[in-house]
């Protein structure tokens, strides 16, 4: 048997430590867990996750002694909750909230992670765990999605199971096994309940711990992107830990606690005045129990899974946009071997780079918009030159790896030739006038992002600069 | 596969020409301008609506005695004045009962061209001004099997049951501008006087509304005024967290 360390409990909680690292797992991960001093805004957002987790694990325990798996019975089930359980609307509107809360949260999470380069130096596994945490909470919501068994809930899941249809050879068979019949069904609903309990409690909960091991294996990124680790060592708590840490606890929990309660604020302040969140926390078709008769005027997804739709949308061919879909998640997997520059945080690199990034955003909420918005000619446009965007961004990403090397003009050239070059081939209908000058009108988005992080840096030097790295944390 | 292919597309290209159906189809929602609150309004809504509608529209995932309860009657008043609907048996329902009627869907679906589809919750599907906008909108027309269209639910399958009430209204279109450019505006004139003024008729169709919107919420009575104390609650959090928070953190140089 492996030796234990010392310690020097006494009482119960000796008792314990002798027989299970109970103190020195705290120890370990909490109250000598040493974190950046420097920890802005950006990083409350992960330990909100966890506390949306728990929230969700928590309010759909509860929905599940009420809820029933039966396409004649789910709706009924729901509206049980809503009106004769005590406190059932409460729990109902803490998960529907819940759901939207998560991702807001989590893109939050994935964009602080974006802007201070925290999947490098070491933590690529910390940032492809977070992509698979992200697919388990994107699978868990669209089949939570499906439980209401509303309109919504019903077409919703129509469109998006139709979609592995498109798939060549195996699509039928692989939409047939996903539903558990041939049409969308009690099948369905009852497996996807079974999937939705089993995800969340178990799948997400293992994935966050994992998540967490790695991290504190490596050690925290800070808005600065040095390692403390590599600085000098010595504090006023440790001599051996890095000077630039504070213990996690207390210094960050009592700081997570006040992220917290801001949070709720305005969580609750949506469950109790605006649980259906403007109609897009909770859609309005979904009060009408789901009828394969009947499709409704204007089938969207919930908000978080509309930028995905909307890339899914910009490509005529139900196959290749499914494949574009997919790929605008699965490119984001790779994103720590596409950024290959060795400073993390955008405060150090060039402000092409920063352009970059917050162009980015706003490019992920214009097509968020635009899957919810009804298809006009200028929508429709405006989303498939955002798609186009979007996937482009990852090649200036990776351009902007080196600025001093960097051949911009040629980058300028090539990206612009491949963007004309696909509307001519594959988007250019002769005689569809409208659509055309949508086509070259629009065509100033890709044009104005492509200069704005290309030719600038080319031709502004002030634009490709890097700063140095300082030897420590800045602030705090 | 083929097959397949052209369901996702017709899918896609549903929510496509959806969208046109709604730019051009929507009209102009009169302001229901309802208050849940309002108990009197509840009331002469309920009423209405078990004496005008519930023979045909059920509200089947609601019970006469969470009414009752939320609206201020008494058990005995509710069962004298609400509840005309018959179990199995033939009994009038018991007030702990859910509000469903008689009525075969498939039946009704041939007696109207579409069954009346449950109401629970159609103050959240459709919301207020819609149902309040729709109650007003019934105008004379021969050519429908109950002689009578909509124009906020065009070919609508149900009568107009508030006719004796409100009066029946006729529809006149005059066209503006010419060929391509040419706008239709039409407007509903009474053509026959009900037994209500058109102020009387407003606030029956806003007390039916109303009733309608707060049976598709029932929580939506008190849920605010949990949130006024949760928020008030967090807000002092809020500050204490922050002096905690300030506290330890003078360590931190
Ligand atoms: C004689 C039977 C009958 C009565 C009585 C009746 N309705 Fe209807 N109602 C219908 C039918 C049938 C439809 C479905 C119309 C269709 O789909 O074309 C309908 C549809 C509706 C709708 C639209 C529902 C939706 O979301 O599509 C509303 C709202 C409505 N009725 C309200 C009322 C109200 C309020 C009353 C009482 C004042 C009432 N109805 C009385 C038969 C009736
Ligand atoms: C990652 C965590 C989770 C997310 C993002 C999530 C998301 C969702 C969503 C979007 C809905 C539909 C909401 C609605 O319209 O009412 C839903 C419903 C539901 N969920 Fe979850 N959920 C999560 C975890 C869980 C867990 C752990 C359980 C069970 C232990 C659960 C049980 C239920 C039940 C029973 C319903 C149907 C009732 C209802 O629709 O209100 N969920 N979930």
């Amino acid at each position: 048997m492996a030796e234990r360390p010392q310690h020097n409990y006494t009482g119960f909680l000796g008792w314990v430590e002798d027989r299970f690292p109970l103190m020195e797992t705290w120890q370990a991960h909490l109250a000598g867990y040493y974190a950046p001093k420097n920890f802005n805004f950006w990083y409350f957002f992960g330990s909100l996750a966890m506390l949306v987790l728990v929230i969700q694990i928590v309010s759909g325990l509860f929905l599940a002694f009420h809820y029933k798996p039966d396409t004649s019975l789910a709706f009924a089930s729901v509206e049980y909750i809503m009106r004769d359980v005590p406190g059932g609307w409460f729990i109902r509107y803490m998960h529907s909230t819940g759901a939207s809360a998560f991702f807001i949260v989590v893109y939050l999470h994935m964009f602080r992670g974006l802007i201070y380069g925290s999947y490098k130096g070491k933590r690529e596994l910390i940032w492809l765990i977070g992509m698979a945490i992200y697919l388990a909470l994107m699978a868990t919501a669209f089949m939570g999605y499906l439980l209401p068994w509303g309109q919504m809930s019903y077409w919703g899941a129509q469109v998006i199971i139709n979609l592995f249809n498109t798939i060549p050879v195996i699509g039928e068979g692989l939409s047939t096994w996903i539903r558990g019949d041939f049409v969308l069904g009690d099948a369905t609903l009852n497996r996807f309940f079974a999937l939705h309990f089993f995800l969340p409690s178990l799948v997400l909960p293992a994935l966050v711990f994992v998540h967490i091991v790695a991290l504190h294996a490596v050690g925290s990124n800070n808005p600065d992107g040095v390692e403390i680790k590599k600085g000098p060592k010595g504090n006023r708590w440790s001599d051996t830990a890095p000077t630039d840490g504070i213990p996690f606890h207390p210094y960050y929990s009592v700081k997570d606690i006040l992220g917290v309660v801001v949070f709720l604020i305005g969580f609750f302040a949506i469950l109790f005045f605006a649980p259906e969140g403007g109609g897009y926390f909770m859609e309005a078709p979904n009060f009408e129990p789901a009828n394969a008769l009947k499709t409704p005027l204007h089938i969207a997804p919930v908000w978080y899974f509309t930028p995905f739709y909307t890339v899914l949308r910009a490509i005529p061919d139900p196959f290749f946009g499914t494949l574009a879909m997919f790929a605008a998640i699965a490119v984001l997997f790779v994103l720590p071997w596409i950024d290959r520059n060795p400073i993390k945080s955008w405060r150090y690199r060039t402000s092409a780079h920063k352009i970059n990034l917050i162009l980015f955003a706003v490019v992920f909420l214009v097509l968020g918009w635009m899957g919810v918005e009804a298809v006009t000619p200028a929508f429709k446009e405006l989303g498939t030159r955002m798609t186009q965007i979007y996937f482009i961004f990852f090649v200036v990403l990776w351009i902007h790896s080196n600025p001093s090397k960097a051949k911009y003009v040629m980058w300028f050239g090539i990206l612009l030739a491949a963007v004309v070059g696909y509307d001519i081939v594959f988007r250019y209908t002769p005689g569809d006038a409208g659509a055309t000058s949508q086509m070259l009108m629009q065509f100033i988005w890709p044009v104005g992002y492509l200069a704005l992080t290309l030719l600038l840096p080319a031709f502004k030097a002030s634009c490709n600069e890097e700063k140095p790295v300082p030897e420590r944390v800045t602030g705090h | 596969m083929k097959k397949f292919i052209a369901s996702v597309m017709f899918a896609l290209s549903a929510t496509l020409m959806a969208t046109t159906v709604m730019a051009s189809g929507g009209v102009e929602l009169e302001h229901a301008n309802v208050d849940i609150h309002n108990k009197d309004s509840l009331q002469r809504g309920v009423k209405y609506y078990v004496n005008y509608c519930m023979g045909c529209h059920s509200l089947n995932y609601s019970r006469y005695n969470r009414i009752a309860n939320d609206l201020g009657l008494t058990d005995e008043q509710a069962a004298k004045n609400l509840i005309f609907t018959r179990d199995d048996n033939g009994d009038l329902h018991k007030t702990g009962a859910l509000m469903k009627n008689g009525m075969s869907q498939k039946q009704s679906a041939e007696w109207f061209g579409a069954p009346p589809p449950d109401l629970t919750l159609v103050g959240r599907s459709r919301g207020p001004d819609w149902i309040y906008s729709y109650l007003k909108a019934f105008y004379v027309d021969p050519t429908r099997p109950m002689g009578v269209n909509n124009t906020v639910f065009p070919n609508v399958g149900m009568p107009h049951v508030l006719w004796e009430l409100q009066g029946l209204q006729e529809k006149h279109c005059t066209k503006e501008g010419e060929g391509e450019h040419a706008v239709e505006h039409c407007e509903l004139k009474t053509v026959k006087a009900g037994s209500m003024t058109p102020a009387e008729y407003d606030q029956t169709a806003r007390d039916l509304t109303n009733f309608l919107a707060y049976v598709g919420e029932p929580a939506a009575l008190n849920r605010t005024t949990y949130g006024v104390f949760t928020l008030l609650f967090l807000g002092l959090f809020a500050i204490i967290a922050y002096f905690l928070k300030k506290e330890y953190w003078k360590d931190v140089h």
